[in-house]
């Protein structure tokens, strides 16, 4: 059976249905009770559950976040919500040098099944601090797990998966799929962390996203099928620690070329790590350069104008397709028509 | 803490050279084993820093020397059930918690039989049957964790206490603040520990500490506070006792214990910051120099018993590092085994020379 939702609904039951099975499931953060969440996912939680499995907290990012570390090693299941992943830079100590080491410096002995809410995003003028998406500071450390769902199947079947992992999850949101909507089955099947998605076949051209961008990448895959008859492949990374490289490489070897996008920035990012595992695992399969479309390199200006210009369009992601498919040659848009 | 605050604790010895007071035999029993245990910790560490300069332990080794006193007074305290969180100097933690003296070094040597199988090293060492949950290196990262872990017993109404020790440094950093107004709201269970030795490595707690009673900061949070003569380990251990019961009710505490650090920060530390005269009244505050003292004017030791445990801990402090030094290094092929728990899909087990693909053969010429 199915039912189709928001995204946030699916997170919503999600997290319901989690705490009404476990009850070391808890949560935490800023905001989550009586407030019912900035984006409302906890909505209704409080009043179900009580105060002692949704825990209000002081804003004290390092704090609660440490804290739900703490009560992980105790053997709680913590889901910890930080408003945006930008608050989550307070708490970068205790992700980074405790959550995602504790597991290994202590020769395995404890083990931290904790969980971290978090959505990135920009274009809805916040300006700087506000609308990063710095999800790689935390796909870059072993021992962390990093997932970023673009449907609200995927929302559902990754939180599953993520709340019963023994390691420190970050699960990344985005504000622009909250109100996304699609199919969810019922029951209970967690996804595999660790596994990308391809979330549509082709034979033209790659196109590779997560979270947001993954949303794009189908939607734009579907426009140029219709408009421009092709035929275009992609791959949803769904998780960024570990980052599923054959599913990247394999697809690659199918279409020979392939753009990435990205909502953050270009230079260190993660489109900069799939380019290199096509490099590595197809270089002998490309027949152009791998196109990355990411932000510009500026911290994100208020103005609409500005802010506009800074971050990745739809039309700069069909230019990217188009431009590679010029440089392959062989598969000229043009040609097709 | 002034020296008229340290003479004037009951039963210390003064710098002045009187008599304290006589102890209870219940006291007397207890003083003579806190001693006894305190001068396994001093041959401890000793031995430690020796196998630092045999180039036998590597990285950062912070050592108790010192702190002998407080350390044995705070965890005597501890019921076997309740849980310790400490920082980076911690040998003597973990062997009062009574984890055996040879697994606590065969960590600080980087072997298998390590507390922490070689992964932690001196600033890491952890064992979840003794209850104690780290060792760590990053000055306050502990706080947040403790506080955490008392989140976890009061969740499910459990009557375990945990202890969080620190430096006096770590109370000028942000997790300080967020860990007791957590803890504070909470209603945990849990006793904060300044260990105060008055420097956080060469910069004073003076210059560093806008209120330099470090106890006092607890009133920001309406939590209760004391502050204990860290160089007599019964008035820590009673001091200690009562911050326990406290937490225990539900009552968080913040227990500042003044002591002395007799070396410099690390290993390799000097210590030229300090002067002359501040050294030369370091030795005379020696816990093992004062306890010892104070065991035989009560008539509790005499010059051959002091000898003769002070051998015995010497002897356990030399079967640590034999059985350290015999203890095999961990196999390369184990440097997997810890990243995840629980197992997961395209983890990368690249060793840092390796390809991430199988190069391909080059392509033949066609003829």
């Amino acid at each position: 059976m199915m039912a189709v939702m928001t995204f946030r609904q699916a997170l919503h039951d999600t997290l319901r249905d989690e705490m009404h099975r476990d009850e070391n499931v808890v949560l935490m953060g800023e905001e989550i009770g009586v407030f019912e969440g900035s984006y409302k996912i906890t909505a209704g939680l409080l009043s179900e559950f009580g105060e002692r499995r949704v825990r209000d907290t002081p804003i004290a990012e390092e704090g609660f976040t440490g804290a739900a570390i703490g009560a992980a090693m105790l053997g709680l299941r913590p889901v910890v919500e930080i408003m945006t992943i930008n608050f989550s830079l307070l708490a970068l100590d205790q992700i980074v040098n405790h959550a995602a080491k504790i597991y290994g410096m202590f020769g395995g002995q404890a083990r931290v099944p904790l969980v971290i809410r978090t959505p990135g995003g920009g274009g809805q003028q916040l300006g700087a601090t506000h609308s990063q998406n710095i999800e790689l500071y935390y796909a870059f450390v072993p021992g962390m797990k990093v997932v970023a769902p673009s449907t609200p199947a995927d929302a559902k079947a990754l939180l599953l998966a993520a709340i019963r992992d023994d390691d420190p999850v970050l699960f990344l949101e985005n504000l622009a799929l909250y109100n996304t909507k699609g199919d969810v089955p019922d029951g209970d099947a967690p996804a595999e962390i660790g596994r990308a998605a391809v979330t549509r076949r082709g034979s033209d051209l790659t196109l590779i996203g997560y979270s947001r961008t993954a949303f794009v990448a189908n939607q734009v895959a579907q426009e140029l099928a219709e408009t421009e008859g092709l035929d275009i492949e992609v791959v949803d990374l769904r998780s960024l620690r570990p980052l599923d490289r054959t599913t990247i490489v394999e697809s690659v070897k199918r279409t020979s070329c392939a753009v990435v996008l990205e909502d953050d920035w270009l230079t260190y990012g993660i489109g900069a790590e799939v380019a290199a595992t096509i490099s590595d695992g197809a270089f002998d399969y490309l027949d152009a350069p791998v196109r990355r479309v990411a932000m510009a390199e500026v911290p994100l200006p208020y103005s609409k104008v500005l802010e506009t210009a800074a971050l990745p369009s739809h039309e700069d992601v069909i230019n990217a397709v188009y431009q590679t498919l010029d440089a392959v040659g062989r598969r000229r848009p043009a040609a097709r028509r | 803490m002034s020296e008229r605050t340290r003479s004037a604790k009951k039963g210390s010895p003064s710098a002045d050279g009187s008599v304290p007071p006589g102890l209870t035999d219940e006291e007397g029993r207890r003083l003579l084993d806190f001693y006894r245990r305190m001068v396994v910790i001093r041959r401890f560490e000793e031995r430690a820093a020796r196998g630092y300069t045999q180039a036998l332990i590597g990285g950062y080794c912070h050592l108790n020397l010192g702190e002998e006193a407080a350390v044995v007074g705070l965890v005597a305290a501890l019921d076997e059930r309740d849980y310790l969180f400490t920082n980076y100097r911690e040998h003597g933690y973990a062997i009062e918690r009574g984890i055996s003296p040879e697994r606590v070094m065969a960590e600080l040597y980087g072997r298998v039989d390590g507390v922490s199988k070689g992964w932690g090293g001196s600033m890491h060492l952890f064992d979840v049957d003794h209850r104690l949950l780290g060792g760590y290196g990053i000055v306050g990262g502990q706080l947040p964790l403790a506080t955490g872990a008392a989140l976890a017993i009061s969740y499910r109404g459990s009557d375990e206490v945990v202890m969080c020790t620190m430096g006096d440094g770590t109370t000028n950093i942000g997790a300080f603040h967020e860990s007791l107004n957590l803890a504070a709201l909470w209603h945990l269970p849990i006793v904060y520990v300044i260990i105060n030795n008055r420097l956080g490595m060469g910069t004073t707690v003076e210059k560093s500490s806008a209120e330099p009673e470090l106890a006092r900061r607890a009133a920001s949070y309406r939590m209760a506070s004391a502050r204990v003569d860290g160089l007599d380990p019964l008035a820590t251990y009673e001091a200690t006792r009562a911050a326990v019961a406290a937490a225990r009710a539900g009552a968080p505490f913040l227990l500042e214990v003044v002591s002395e650090r007799l070396r410099g920060h690390s290993v390799v530390d000097p210590a030229k910051y300090r002067t002359a005269e501040e050294v030369e009244a370091l030795t005379s505050h020696d816990p093992i120099h004062t306890v010892g003292a104070r065991l035989m004017v009560e008539g509790l030791l005499d010059a051959a018993g002091l000898a003769a445990l002070d051998e015995e801990a010497k002897a356990i402090a030399e079967r640590a590092s034999a059985f350290a030094e015999s203890s095999p290094h961990p196999d390369p092929s184990t440097l997997f085994d810890y990243t995840y728990a629980t197992p997961v899909a395209n983890d990368l087990h690249r060793l840092p020379g390796e390809p991430l693909f199988a190069a391909r053969p080059r392509p033949t010429e066609v003829a």
